[in-house]
């Protein structure tokens, strides 16, 4: 019998402290088992956020880091530009990135800092309890937004990777979902070819991986699988936004 | 086709169901008379024999709790 999946050395024994269901939970396993491939697990830094991934300081089995909310990027530029034989990475939701961080990480791509930023995009404030968020989509119901949101009161969703596509900065740049394994293993292929692009020293790269949060959403893990397919990919398309050659050198 | 096995870390399992939705054998269910530690029905295999190694469930889990073995 040989083994053809086990729980990957990127990740530590400490059980997850996400809702039963959270794709929180596959994202670290995807970006675990991807720095475990590359070899770079010694010398991986990883930046933890403010948000239901606050602790994935804790979970990671690489050294981490914990910054004030949204300052994950001018964190991550710190240690970076200090130790540039590392490999740095930011785990950041999309309150903690697009909405207090968006600053931080908007100019840390335009200096097209070396390093990976994972972008989770689950439409709302999970921690907190259901907030909405920046991403959250028109008509969805959140804990602040019971009638669902509106355009004329809140405006639209914010677009991230359309927004940072633009940035001279930034070398790759990839939407993916982790509603089913074919897309999970897709979001494997984009976490790792980040990496590798860091390693290359390329320049900024992200992965923005739209997510779930059942709890907040008020829908089983499956359905809020299948919310993510019906709902969030037509507002949020996935697919290749940006790959640039070197940047660097 | 390839003969597969699943082994459980059933203290880390969170009952979400996403195994269970993704297998294409239609082998997993919540057993609704067992709970783990945490309070959680944990997920067995109803017929061991029919599991074709794909890994599916593994590669959903969002708690790293199982482990997928195939014959060669």
């Amino acid at each position: 019998m040989e083994v053809k999946y086990a729980k990957t050395k990127g990740l530590t024994d400490k059980p997850l402290t996400y809702c039963p269901g959270c794709t929180h939970g596959i994202v670290h396993k995807l970006v675990a088992e991807a720095l475990d491939e590359l070899g770079l697990l010694g010398e991986a830094v990883g930046i933890a956020s403010v948000g239901c991934s606050v602790f994935s300081y804790e979970f990671f089995n690489c050294d981490m880091q914990q910054a004030p909310h949204g300052r994950a990027c001018a964190e991550a530029t710190g240690i970076k530009r200090v130790r540039p034989d590392l490999t740095v990475f930011t785990y950041q939701g999309d309150g903690d990135l697009a909405s207090i961080g968006i600053a931080e990480t908007i100019h840390a791509a335009n200096r097209g800092e070396n390093i990976t930023v994972i972008f989770i995009n689950n439409a709302i404030y999970g921690m907190t309890g259901g907030q909405m968020a920046p991403t959250t989509l028109i008509g969805q119901r959140t804990t602040t937004s019971q009638g669902g949101r509106t355009l004329a009161q809140h405006g639209n969703p914010i677009k991230i990777s359309e927004i940072f596509a633009q940035i001279e900065g930034v070398a790759y740049l990839e939407r993916v979902a982790t509603f089913n394994p074919k897309q999970v293993l897709n979001a494997k292929k984009a976490i790792k070819k980040a990496f590798t692009y860091q390693k290359e020293k390329r320049g900024f790269t992200m992965i923005e991986v739209l997510s779930t949060c059942p709890v907040n959403w008020g829908m089983t893990p499956i359905d809020a699988l299948e919310w993510v397919k019906t709902s969030m990919t037509p507002i949020y398309p996935l697919g290749l936004f940006k790959d640039k050659g070197d940047f660097h050198e | 086709m390839p003969k597969g096995k699943t082994t459980f870390a059933y203290e880390k399992c969170k009952g979400c169901l996403l195994c269970v939705a993704v297998c294409p054998q239609k082998i997993l269910y919540q057993d609704m008379t067992t709970l783990n530690r945490a309070g959680y029905n944990i997920i067995k295999v109803s017929e061991p024999d029919k599991c074709i190694g794909c890994a599916f469930c593994a590669i959903m889990c969002p708690d790293s709790v199982i482990t997928v073995g195939v014959e060669k």
